[in-house]
């Protein structure tokens, strides 16, 4: 869906993103990085608001730096900061990006009330954008972009500024989006939770590199088949005895053990196993790296080298 | 169904062409200029010179009207240059309040309230958003100069025949080519000043304060140092310039209308061009330069 080659931006002197090197292929992408990382840079190029230094960019196969007006006729942007015409009522802002998108103005109102509805915005969407507030500003700017029904959405720091509801109803339907299954999203936000929440793959900046990518659905695949598990009287031969199952397993003293199921092997099979050799299992728990983790192992290390540029793999641990 | 009855879908309809998006622009803009009552009324009463000029072209023809009012016509009405040169001197000089206060909301509210990445973000250009601005001034300000003025033309043609349109060719082509330059300068200048100052208020009495003061300051110029190079920041003089040159006119014989007087003995008719040229050059650069869908701060 969007493939960067080398992509170097510039802002005057000063290198924002560097020799970026990702194909995203995920149905929702998150965009993660500290502040001043590049998320909202990445996302400005992609728009074609600004033009890459060196390299470029392809989304749905189009190039950047040629087919910018084509692949923003396919985009669906929600800026980061208010952004509204004074003076204009939410139906008519919306209803004017849907005509300059190239909807007619009999199809525009039509969808610009679907898209309110969509969003949940009442009868507010006929008062005057100015007067309102921060999470209906947000549900506006929402509607705007998804009121010409565009295939990839930009989401830059959606749940911004909102109070505790009122994320909970965007985030909803942000998954909303995502789960209908016809529109690809790409999230930036600097929130952990919502994009562990929202995206299926993640995409880490720092710098203005990359600093680490990692698929999450795989990362939950994997968790899936990753047990810790807490013992009493389990020692050596326990693991010995798992490692025979085929797993592969780590003893970390105090009666814990680290195994990762290999596919033929259930839960089930560890439970008999501990009970023919009258082990206690205490506990037991799924949860191997969180996003959080990978986020702040992405932090610590270094950033890739630029030359190197291609993306890692998922989430090396 | 009922709109509020089915959920959100993709949009596979038609599409409108590409090269009319822009017009969408001017068609919210004149929307929300019939909400500005005073706006509105202004723009009425812009019509009234054009009007009245209607009256006297009929009243020079109609001689049991003339008789009436025992006027005698060679003397007191002509329709020839100079009638056309007050008319758009009258005209041009009500279309410098309307681009200021027309103008001046255009761009300043967008990029006061950062909505120009939301214009950006679709297939739409920042030339065609100037263009789509633009026009709604464009078409208001030929409303007001070259339109009633070519039909105060053709209804005297009318009346004189066929010949005298022939003769006097070059009243249309002044009134048609002299309306434009003026129109454009003033389109560029107001979304110029409005894009820089990003307060509509601001906007507007900067439009006044370039044109009025520039005439003033030009006068001062002049007057103290009894040179004519004041001229040359005096935007009324260098357009009573161009458009003496348009009509076919000699600067000798009319020194300008009212308005857009040239003063002295007028300046090389290339240099009234190019300062014309420098003028809409410097608002388009500030155009560019300030219609960003991201700006970068050093």
């Amino acid at each position: 869906m969007i493939e960067l080659d080398d992509l170097d931006v510039r802002l005057g002197a000063r290198p924002v993103l560097q020799k970026l090197r990702v194909k995203l292929t995920g149905r929702s992408i998150g965009l993660l990085g500290p502040n001043g990382a590049g998320k909202s840079t990445l996302i400005n190029t992609l728009l074609g608001f600004h033009t890459p230094s060196s390299g470029t960019a392809r989304v749905f196969g189009l190039d950047l730096l040629t087919h910018a007006r084509q692949i923003r006729s396919q985009i669906g942007y929600m800026p980061e900061n208010d952004s509204f015409i004074a003076g204009m009522s939410g139906v008519r802002l919306v209803r004017l990006m849907a005509e300059l998108t190239g909807l007619p103005a009999e199809q525009a109102l039509e969808r610009t009330h679907e898209a309110f509805f969509y969003v949940g915005m009442g009868e507010a969407r006929y008062r005057d954008v100015g007067t309102y507030s921060l999470g209906m500003k947000q549900m506006t700017k929402l509607a705007q972009a998804v009121v010409h029904g565009p295939k990839l959405l930009f989401l830059d720091e959606p749940t911004n500024g909102l109070d505790p509801p009122a994320r909970a109803r965007m985030l909803q339907l942000i998954q909303e989006i995502r789960d209908r299954g016809d529109m690809h999203l790409l999230l930036s936000s600097h929130l952990l939770r919502d994009v562990e929440m929202c995206c299926d793959q993640v995409l880490i900046l720092k710098n203005g590199r990359i600093a680490a990518f990692c698929d999450l659905e795989e990362e939950r695949r994997q968790n899936r088949r990753f047990l810790e598990l807490e013992t009493r009287g389990g020692g050596a031969p326990f693991v010995d005895a798992i490692e025979r199952l085929g797993c592969e397993a780590a003893w970390s003293g105090n009666g814990r053990v680290k195994l990762v199921l290999p596919d033929g092997v259930e839960v089930r099979n560890i439970y008999e196993l501990a009970s023919k050799q009258q082990v206690q299992i205490r506990r037991m728990s799924h949860k191997r790296d969180s996003l959080e983790d990978i986020f702040l192992r992405a932090m610590e290390e270094k950033a890739p080298v630029a030359t190197t540029g291609v993306a890692p793999p998922p989430a090396a641990r | 169904m009922a709109v509020y009855k089915r959920t959100y879908h993709g949009y596979d309809g038609p599409l409108t062409a590409e090269w009319r998006r822009f017009l969408v622009l001017p068609r919210y803009a004149f929307e929300d200029m019939r909400k500005n009552k005073r706006f509105f009324n202004f723009l009425i009463f812009s019509f009234a010179w054009p009007l009245l000029c209607l009256a006297f072209v009929y009243l020079n023809h109609s001689a049991s009207l003339l008789r009436m009012l025992r006027v005698s016509t060679p003397e007191i009405l002509r329709v020839d240059t100079q009638f056309f040169l007050i008319f758009l001197g009258v005209q041009s000089m009500l279309g410098v309040f309307v681009a200021a206060f027309g103008g001046a909301s255009l761009v300043a509210p967008d990029i006061a309230n950062n909505a120009i990445p939301l214009y950006l973000s679709r297939p739409f250009s920042r030339a065609e958003y100037v263009l789509g601005k633009g026009s709604m001034l464009m078409i208001l300000l030929s409303l007001m100069t070259w339109v009633p003025g070519l039909l105060l033309f053709c209804l005297e043609g009318n009346f004189s025949g066929w010949s005298w349109m022939w003769d006097n060719r070059s009243i249309a082509i002044g009134v048609f080519f002299g309306s434009w330059v003026w129109i454009l300068m003033l389109t560029c200048q107001a979304l110029a000043y409005s894009a820089w100052v990003r307060m509509k208020h601001l906007g507007s009495a900067m439009m006044f304060i370039v044109y009025f003061g520039s005439a003033a300051f030009g006068n001062a110029i002049d007057a103290i140092l009894n040179t004519r190079w004041g001229a040359l920041i005096d935007i009324s003089s260098i357009m009573g310039c161009i458009w003496i040159s348009l009509f076919g006119e000699d600067i000798r014989r009319v020194r300008g209308t009212p308005f857009f007087n040239v003063h002295g003995s007028g300046l090389p008719l290339w240099m009234s061009w190019a300062m014309v040229l420098l003028i809409c050059s410097f608002c388009l650069y500030m155009l560019n330069k300030k219609i960003q869908a991201v700006e970068v701060v050093k």
